[in-house]
Parts: C-alpha cells; sequence; structure tokens
C-alpha cells in the first residue's frame, strides 16, 4: 500500500490525542448518535430485514468462493459493451494505470467523485507528481482537501468538522484552487453549500477527465453502480469525455437481479434513507450519453492476500456503508484518525492488518482498537463477525503463522517482546481504560453475549488462553431497567 | 497490462484453494426468502405510496390527467419564471404545447456550458419505485441524455400512472434494461456533510417537482404545491 499514512502513531497515542481534543468528540458524539438512531427507524421500516443481511451475506460469499470466475465474466461484458478493462496487482501498478490513461488525453487535471480505493491507493499525490491536478467533488471530500486534512469517516470523512470551520476552510482556501468563496460567507449549512455548489460548478462543466470508484460491479452485465447524494457523482460520470474507474475486485455481485438486495440495504444502513438522492448505473459507453471513453481499472492491493484468509476473507463482503462505525464505543471515543488508514472503526480494524500486514505498529494495534463489545456485528448489513475476525487477527500478532503477502505465503514470528506487541498491548490496554467507551457498547455487549466467552474456542483459544478478555455483565443496568420497568407498561 | 490480469487471477485463484475443485459458482447457496414487496396495495393505493415518499423527500408532487397536463406544466414553469425549457426529443407535444418559456432542444453539440444557461428540464421517466419514493430515468426519448436532467437547477417529471409504478426495489430492477444508462431519482440532490443537517441542493437540480399523470379524464386534478 501507498504511505499515504506513513509516519502514523500507533492507536492508542493518536487515541489519546483525538480524546483530549474536546470540538473533536462533541462532533463525533452528536454525529455517531444521530446517524445510529436514524439507521435503527430506516431498519425498522423493513420486516424482511433479516432476510435480506442473511441474503447480502450469502452473495457476497458466492462471489468471493468464485471471485476469479465472476471478475472475467465482468471483464467481458464491460469488454463487449465499449469499455476497457485494465487489473492492477498494487496501488503503485493502479497509480501508473491510471496516470498513464489521464496523460494520454492531454489533460492536466480531472474531477473526482469520493472512492476509498483511490484514497487507499494514495491517487490524488500520485497524479500530483505527474502534473495532474485531482480535484474531489463531494462536500466533505472538498472540506477535507481545501483544508489540507485526512478524513475521519467513511460516509462523512468531514465529520470532525463544525460549521464554524468549514466556513474558515473555505473563506481562505477557495480562492487558491478556483472561484472563490463569496464575500461575507455564513456558517449556515446552506449557504456553505451553494459556495460548494458555485465553486465546484465551473469545474464540472469544464472537466475532460472523470474519476470514480463503484458501490457494484454486475458480472452478468458489465454494469457499475454508483451511489450518492449529492449529484457530484452524476456530474463525474456523464459530463467529462473519459471516466476511469477505480474499483476493489471485491466489488462485484453475480447477477443484475443480485442488486434488489443490496440497494435495499446499503442505503438503510448508510445514510438511513429509504433512498439515496441519485444512483447511477452504466454499462461500458453509451451512443452519445456520458463519457465515449470508459475504463475500468481492477484493483488487488492486498484483496487476495485477505482472500487466502479463511476467517479473514469476510472483511470483503463489506459494502462501506458506515454503520458499524457510527454504533462502535471506541471509534466514538478514538475519532476515526486514530486509525491510521482510509478505513476507520471496526471494518478499519479488521480490514488495514489485513490488507496492508500488521508489520507496523499501527496495524499491530489496531486488532486491539476494540472492546469486543459486537455492536458492529449486529448492525453489520452482510453480517460480518467482526469481533470473531478481531480475536483471529490478535492471535495472529500475538502468536506469528501462516498469512499471505503480496500473493506469496509467509510466515509470520510472534510478535512477542515486539515494538508491534507493545503497541498491541498499550491499544488493548487503553481500550479497557476507557470505562464510558465500553459502557456504551454494554448494552448490545450483553445481548450478544455469546460472542464473549472468556475462553475463545477454535481459532481464538490460544489468544485468551494468554490474555484475560473483558468481563461481560449478563445483564446492563439499561437492559434490566427497560425490562422491569418495560414489563409495567 | 495481461501482466497485471494474470497476476491478480492467479492470486485469486490461490487464496480459493480451500474451494473444492468440483464447485460451482450456483452451489453457494442464497436463500431469497426476503420479500418481494412491503405489504399488499392496491394500484391505487401504491400511488399514493409513492406520492407520500416522494413528499417526504421534498419533491413537489402534483397530480393530473391527460386533459390537465399541458395547463399544469404551463403553471409550473411560469411560477418558477422559467425563460427557457429543455425538452427531450420524444416528449409528447400536447404537454409543453401551453407553455411560454423557450424549447431548447439537446443537440449531441450542446456543451454543458449551454445546458448550465437553460433555467428548467421537463421529462417523463422510465418506471417510479413506491416504497423507496424514487424515479428511474433510463435515457428513453421522452427522457433525454442523462447531462439533460442534471445540469439545469429545475426538473420537472412526469410519471404515468398506475402504468410506470412498481411497489419496490426488486420489481423495478426486472422491468429494467441495464444495457441502458439509468438514473435513479429520490428526491431533490442533498447533502448531510455538514454536522449531519439535511441541505438540499448541491449540484443536481434543486428542485425536483413530479407530476403524477392519470390516464383518462376524471382523475384528481388536485396540485400539492
Ligand atoms: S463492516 Fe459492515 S457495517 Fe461496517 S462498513 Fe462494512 S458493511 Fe457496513
Amino acid at each position: 500500500m501507498s504511505g499515504t499514512y506513513l509516519g502514523m502513531p500507533a492507536f492508542p497515542k493518536a487515541a489519546r490525542d483525538a480524546v483530549r481534543n474536546g470540538t473533536l468528540r462533541g462532533n463525533l458524539r452528536h454525529a455517531t448518535h444521530t446517524i445510529r438512531d436514524k439507521r435503527a427507524r430506516a431498519v425498522a421500516e423493513l420486516e424482511d430485514w433479516e432476510e435480506l443481511r442473511a441474503a447480502g451475506k450469502a452473495i457476497k460469499d458466492r462471489t468471493l468462493r468464485h471471485l476469479d470466475h465472476h471478475l472475467v465474466r465482468l471483464e467481458r461484458a464491460v469488454t463487449a459493451a465499449g469499455g476497457t478493462v485494465h487489473w492492477a496487482a498494487d496501488a503503485d501498478e493502479a497509480n501508473r494505470i491510471v496516470t498513464a490513461l489521464v496523460k494520454a488525453t492531454g489533460e492536466s487535471e480531472v474531477v473526482k467523485v469520493k472512492s476509498m480505493a483511490t484514497q487507499e491507493i494514495g491517487l490524488n499525490e500520485a497524479l500530483e507528481a505527474a502534473g495532474v491536478r485531482a480535484y474531489e467533488t463531494d462536500l466533505a471530500e472538498l472540506i477535507v482537501q481545501l483544508g489540507d486534512d485526512r478524513p475521519s469517516h467513511i460516509l462523512v470523512p468531514a465529520i470532525h468538522r463544525n460549521r464554524g470551520e468549514i466556513r474558515d476552510v473555505f473563506a481562505r482556501r477557495m480562492g487558491r484552487w478556483g472561484r472563490a468563496a463569496p464575500e461575507g460567507l455564513t456558517d449556515d449549512p446552506t449557504d456553505l453549500a451553494e459556495a460548494a455548489r458555485l465553486h465546484l460548478r465551473e469545474k464540472f462543466l469544464r472537466a475532460k477527465v472523470g474519476v470514480s470508484g463503484a458501490n457494484f460491479m454486475v458480472a452478468e452485465t458489465g454494469t457499475l453502480v454508483v451511489v450518492e447524494s449529492e449529484g457530484n457523482g452524476r456530474m463525474c460520470l456523464t459530463l467529462p469525455e473519459t471516466l476511469i474507474s477505480v474499483v476493489g475486485i471485491e466489488k462485484v455481485v453475480p447477477t443484475w437481479r443480485d442488486l434488489e438486495v443490496f440497494l435495499q440495504l446499503l442505503p438503510r444502513s448508510s445514510t438511513a434513507e429509504r433512498m439515496n438522492p441519485y444512483t447511477s448505473m452504466w454499462t461500458g459507453t453509451a451512443d452519445g450519453d456520458g463519457p465515449r471513453d470508459f475504463h475500468l481499472v481492477l484493483l488487488d492491493n492486498g484483496r487476495t492476500d485477505t482472500l487466502a484468509d479463511e476467517v479473514g476473507r469476510q472483511a470483503l463482503r463489506c459494502i462501506r456503508c458506515s454503520a458499524c462505525l457510527n454504533v462502535c464505543p471506541v471509534y466514538e471515543r478514538a475519532g476515526g484518525h486514530a486509525y491510521g488508514s482510509v478505513y476507520p472503526g471496526p471494518i478499519g480494524a479488521i480490514l488495514s492488518p489485513q490488507l496492508r500486514g500488521t508489520g507496523s505498529e499501527v496495524d499491530a494495534s489496531l486488532p486491539y482498537a476494540s472492546s469486543l463489545c459486537g455492536a458492529c456485528y449486529e448492525v453489520c448489513p452482510v453480517a460480518i463477525d467482526i469481533p470473531e475476525v478481531l480475536v483471529h487477527l490478535r492471535e495472529r500478532v500475538v502468536q506469528g503463522g501462516e498469512v499471505t503477502r503480496q500473493g506469496v505465503r509467509v510466515t509470520l514470528r510472534p510478535a512477542r517482546g515486539h515494538a508491534a506487541e507493545r503497541a498491541a498491548m498499550r491499544a488493548a490496554r487503553w481500550t479497557l481504560d476507557h470505562p464510558g467507551a465500553l459502557r456504551a457498547g454494554q448494552r448490545l455487549a450483553s445481548r450478544t453475549r455469546r460472542l464473549h466467552p472468556e475462553r475463545l474456542p477454535g481459532p481464538g483459544r490460544a489468544w485468551s488462553d494468554t490474555r484475560a478478555l473483558p468481563k461481560v455483565p449478563a445483564e446492563s443496568f439499561r437492559d434490566w431497567w427497560q425490562r422491569t420497568r418495560g414489563g409495567a407498561r | 497490462m495481461s501482466d497485471g490480469r494474470d497476476r491478480v487471477l492467479a492470486r485469486v485463484r490461490r487464496a480459493l484453494a480451500d474451494v473444492p475443485r468440483g464447485e460451482r459458482p450456483r452451489d453457494v447457496p442464497v436463500e431469497r426468502d426476503y420479500l418481494r414487496t412491503h405489504g399488499a396495495r392496491t394500484a391505487g393505493e401504491t400511488v399514493d405510496l409513492l406520492a407520500g415518499n416522494l413528499a417526504d423527500y421534498r419533491a413537489v408532487v402534483h397530480r393530473t390527467t391527460e386533459d390537465g397536463v399541458g395547463e399544469l406544466l404551463a403553471r409550473l414553469l411560469s411560477r418558477r419564471g422559467a425563460a427557457s425549457v429543455l425538452v427531450p426529443p420524444g416528449l409528447p407535444p400536447h404537454w409543453t404545447a401551453a407553455v411560454d418559456a423557450t424549447r431548447v432542444h439537446d443537440r449531441a453539440a450542446s456543451t454543458p456550458w449551454e445546458l448550465d444557461a437553460v433555467d428548467s428540464v421537463v421529462t417523463g421517466c422510465a418506471v417510479a419505485v413506491a416504497e423507496t419514493g424514487t424515479i428511474v430515468l433510463d435515457g428513453g426519448p421522452d427522457q433525454g441524455r442523462r447531462r439533460i436532467t442534471l445540469v439545469p437547477d429545475h426538473h420537472v417529471c412526469v410519471v404515468r400512472v398506475p402504468d410506470q409504478v412498481v411497489g419496490s426495489v426488486p420489481e423495478a430492477l426486472e422491468r429494467l434494461d441495464p444495457r441502458r444508462p439509468l438514473t435513479w431519482i429520490s428526491g431533490p440532490s442533498a447533502t448531510s456533510d455538514i454536522e449531519l443537517d439535511r441541505v438540499e441542493g448541491v449540484h443536481g437540480p434543486r428542485t425536483l417537482e413530479v407530476v403524477l399523470l392519470a390516464a383518462g379524464e376524471g382523475g384528481r386534478a388536485a396540485d400539492g404545491g
């Protein structure tokens, strides 16, 4: 992986700094609680949520178990529809491919719609080095980019900024990259959105090259799907002459019909809406409508290494809804930046160490950045058992063992006594030393108690044999209160 | 290029060494015991649900019949103060016959800047989804290229009810052709990126009006806006 986050301190240090930052903590708390409650209501509207969730999980498992088959099928369908498919084994390869494609158009700027895959590979930096300016067009990404900042939440990357800070960033920085913010800009969200609209519109209208990711790719038809809210995605996907989409290989689904599951699961889990404002679907190129040239770059970059781990591979089911972030008591306290990766929160804690390996202190400490309360598993629309993978990865850090790195099987040495283990144990202690963080998860934890045996069976056993797991009370105070009072109602 | 391809595919195959050789993709079970639609409704109730959900996401909903559609569209555009209106090639002429605004036709050579100068756009749709309050465009002759419903700030979309209305997302996908460019629209463009306050209107049309057009006469001409 590219070194976007090189020099990142291990989780506990970064988390401690974040906890000291009062604004950050206040923003995060407000944000996570707001989305969390809304999501619960949106999910409760569908009486078949559990069946949809099971189907979403099963479709992803079906895909992953035969990923080669589906990728080849996808390639054939995209090519038949007029697109060109490229394959990139790692970040450097993907960056080289995209840079060459942009260079071939003769353009020196591109408009981008939010894509975690391109953040993961550090595409903007690679383009910059080649003399190409990449403009982020999501409101939140724009805030992050103008503020020379890093995103802290999958869905709301600027969640750590409040309106006053956003106003200041816009007023100070917009003029440097194009149309300046209007005089006397207030911190009213409507005003801020208007400023962004004006600033970005001139970029959209003149853009010749667009860069995107995709939420889903349909193997059967070659269709790509982008789910969004603001309309910047539609702009980037429709107006440029050349479109380049960089998509992780795990984003493929077998059939058109499979979308009926994910288009119900994703909006409700992520923005808590029945449906997000805009979803674009396109298949190759269309005559006279949209880009003349379409390139799909299929990205591995650690995904096949993750796939090789029979316990860890379930992380590849993730549809990046961010529901697990919003319920995570550790994320709420520590903030997204502490995870040192584009993938924060519970999903980041299991995905980053698998994509990048546990060689660095921050990656080795990530599996410990959790109280194992199980809330993330409960809300996950594709039922990823995040606690199970966390325990599995902890064991890997402590015990060592067989893993796949860049396609090669290697044996990791146990991290005992290493800086990595020390970082990991500090993270564990940090997590356990924050009863406030734990309390928030307690209610859910009690309900998912089966996930918290004192000694873990199977692969987790070695880890739990040597490390005391946090004790989870049989019934939290809140549950008891609700049960005893609830009976009276 | 083929290098990367071989490398990635070889890694995938190695990673899946635990999958039994004879297993085919179809052998991995997927239970589809989720619902096809949520609740039983008459056609009229499905249209009502669509209207309710559209309005919930702040689209402005109107109802009319073939007899009233020309007058309604003229009224909506003049109320908006639209001086120009984009019209896709296959839009029924009588829909906009009474419109005062200058009709602009989308040409292959139209630049985004030209589209940006147009006030409103009127289109039909491919299908509408009641449970989610969604309209779907597929670039058909009465909808035009994707860009014409994106750049102008005011979009009026006509839905023929009940024919074009389905209950649920699964039913919508069944009716759509994946080879066509598709745009699913649920309310006007919005963002919640600033302290999670929903703000309407960032880049897409900031005003979305949906006209539910009932076949024949005698439908409710009530106007929601
Ligand atoms: S792990 Fe599950 S809940 Fe978390 S972002 Fe991925 S899909 Fe959503």
